[in-house]
């Protein structure tokens, strides 16, 4: 009997080569929780350590008592960032998308064709003239310049006018409308509770997004005390003799919040990469 | 592809105004009126605004401004210059071997990145589109790099193609490859180097693309593969013959993902140098990627008029080949619909 792929149950060849895969990509996260938990002489060694050491704490209370790199600072920037940036993004976004999707207005069909055009638009390429924007309102050495350019994103826009269209029944809408609801109010009482999903994945992506963000943070907040955590970690990085232990210490560290949240959200987050792939 | 568009709205019955409401006076049923007709047609321009007001100042403004700026002398450390260069930056930039050198980098790692990982993710979501024990798990599983920052991961890989002690030289030890007595030196010549940076770029995004593949797959139908199999095409065939021109628009929907992820290549060769800061990509530029080079110009040798002109070509090149790209997989993968 013939079956599709999706239908046969997996063999021994399939769990095998998925298991091997699964070394290869949990195989690096591991290798830095060892480095990180080792001394000095464990990276000179051959055949390599690969059974974490002892001294987790001891690194990392190095890491974070560093007299030129403000590594706390910046993991409070990093969060800062990362969370003004999602809530932000969660809240245009929708309210974008809620208006793409369900109101009438003039246009409506040209804007939206705008904003899908923008996903291929590359920002990072106007990045000097960006970082001469900034400049000119001040803003570049300072969080806000991180953020701004974040808060709003096409890529949610489309996002969320896709599970708004898909998934807010038309009738709804228009019996609260009946009873005399604003079109925010229908926002916050029918829309909002219906895309609590929508906003689950948009969000967990957004955030691991801000947080991992290097290149625009690195220009940006170039000699400044207090960067986001990716550039502190460049920073401990750099110079003539680096201690690795130390260094992967703190990646270690300003990794595990991604590590937990594709522990507690990973359905949510394949969900959301599987779907958007579809409907694009 | 299931339709992204919405079925038209249907004629919205607008609830008439509520007149006739014994208590209501004139001048509110007149406020209330207005803040309604407000409400209806306003209002939606109001929720967009925010989207077309960023994109314009932090999106399209920069771009465009690029533009004017690559043909200004730019210099953060000397201002008298005067103002305008004319097409002088791009002159210099034919000319410029950084530039070339830093092109045939991006181009050779981008070949050795893509290819590889999107094959790869290929094999991944075909296994992971068997009937599993465990499903999701494995699924979660994949994406594991592409929630670990690339700052982090670059770390790691760095310590792993060291020279003397480093992972790599010794699983190809082990293998009979260099081994202890003539190691590797994955800093020392461009393929070398190409290649342990595309191994990052390849680790991150293979899981990611795989299950860009995986929604594909599911949504083909099913007896397509039963009439191949009574056919007696095998498994393998029947993933080069059936899935892979069934799921054509995704693999050309990734290929043009990571062309222009390829070609903006920034943080793995940044971090991969022991002296990152300098921003050469090597003691001679051996993995200098385009974007690399841009930092280098515009933040380390202060010349931001000729940065904004490198990334205006970068923007010019990317759209080349994006083009390229996209009509050589349509023709590969069969150009069916």
């Amino acid at each position: 009997m013939a079956r599709a792929p999706q239908d046969t149950p997996a063999g021994l060849w399939t769990y095998l080569l998925l298991a091997v895969s699964m070394l290869f990509a949990a195989f690096p996260l591991y290798w830095m929780f060892v480095i990180a938990t080792s001394n000095d002489e464990a990276l000179a060694k051959l055949p390599p350590a690969i059974i974490p050491g002892d001294r987790f704490l001891t690194n990392v209370d190095e890491v974070f008592s560093l007299q030129d790199v403000y590594f706390a600072a910046s993991l409070v920037n990093s969060v800062i960032v990362s969370t003004v940036v999602t809530a932000s993004v969660l809240f245009f976004c929708s309210l974008a998308g809620f208006a793409f999707a369900k109101l009438r207005f003039k246009g409506s069909n040209a804007l939206m064709l705008f904003v899908v055009l923008t996903l291929t638009v590359p920002n990072q390429l106007g990045i000097v003239a960006l970082y001469i924007v900034m400049g000119k309102l001040g803003w570049n050495g300072t969080l806000l310049a991180v953020i701004a350019p974040g808060l709003v994103t096409a890529f949610g826009v489309f996002y969320m006018r896709q599970f708004i269209v898909n998934t807010v029944p038309d009738e709804l809408i228009e019996s609260a409308r009946v009873d005399g609801a604003t079109t925010m109010r229908v926002y916050a009482t029918i829309v909002l509770p219906a895309i609590r999903p929508a906003l689950a994945v948009l969000g967990l992506l957004t955030f691991v997004a801000t947080w991992n963000d290097f290149q625009w943070p690195l220009i940006t907040l170039s000699g400044t005390d207090f960067p986001t955590s990716m550039v502190a970690i460049s920073d401990l990085a750099s110079g003539n003799y680096v201690i690795y232990r130390r260094v992967l210490a703190g990646a270690f560290i300003a990794t595990i919040p991604l590590l937990l949240m594709l522990f507690i959200g990973g359905r949510q987050i394949v969900r959301g990469i599987m779907e958007g792939a579809v409907k694009s | 592809m299931s339709s992204t568009r919405a079925a038209p709205a249907p004629p919205s019955r607008r609830p008439a105004p509520e007149r006739g409401r014994r208590r209501a006076d004139d001048r509110r049923l007149t406020w209330r009126n207005r803040l309604y007709r407000f409400d209806m047609r306003y209002m939606p321009y109001l929720m967009i605004a925010p989207f077309f007001l960023l994109f314009l100042v932090f999106g399209l403004f920069p771009l465009l401004f690029n533009a004017v700026v690559s043909l200004r002398n730019y210099r953060l450390d000397d201002p008298t210059l005067p103002y305008w260069a004319g097409f002088e930056n791009f002159s210099r930039l034919v000319a410029d071997e950084d530039f070339w050198n830093a092109l045939y980098n991006t181009f050779g790692i981008f070949l050795l990145s893509t290819v590889p990982q999107l094959l790869l993710a290929l094999l991944v979501a075909s296994l992971l589109n068997r009937r599993l024990r465990a499903q999701t798990w494995w699924r979660v599983g994949v994406l594991l790099p592409y929630v670990t920052p690339i700052v982090a991961s670059t770390m790691v890989f760095s310590v792993f193609f060291s020279r003397d002690f480093g992972m790599a030289n010794w699983v190809l030890g082990l293998l009979g490859i260099g081994g202890a007595d003539d190691p590797i030196d994955w800093r020392a010549d461009k393929m070398h180097a190409w290649i342990a940076i595309a191994t990052m770029v390849n680790w991150k995004w293979i899981g990611y693309n795989a299950l860009l593949y995986l929604a594909a797959m599911q949504s083909i139908p099913r007896d397509v593969y039963e009439a191949a199999a009574i056919d007696g095409a095998g498994q393998w065939k029947q993933l080069w013959r059936i899935t892979v021109p069934m799921i054509q628009p995704v693999v050309v929907f990734t290929v043009i993902l990571s062309t222009i992820g390829g070609l903006q290549l920034f943080t793995e060769p940044m971090l991969f140098d022991p002296n990152a800061q300098a921003a050469t990509g090597g003691p001679n530029g051996e993995w200098q990627t385009i974007a690399q080079l841009i930092y280098k110009v515009g933040w380390k040798d202060l010349n931001l008029g000729y940065a904004a002109a490198m990334s205006w070509a970068l923007f010019l090149i990317i759209l080349v080949v994006a083009g390229v790209n996209y009509l050589l997989t349509n023709r590969l993968s069969g150009g069916r619909k």
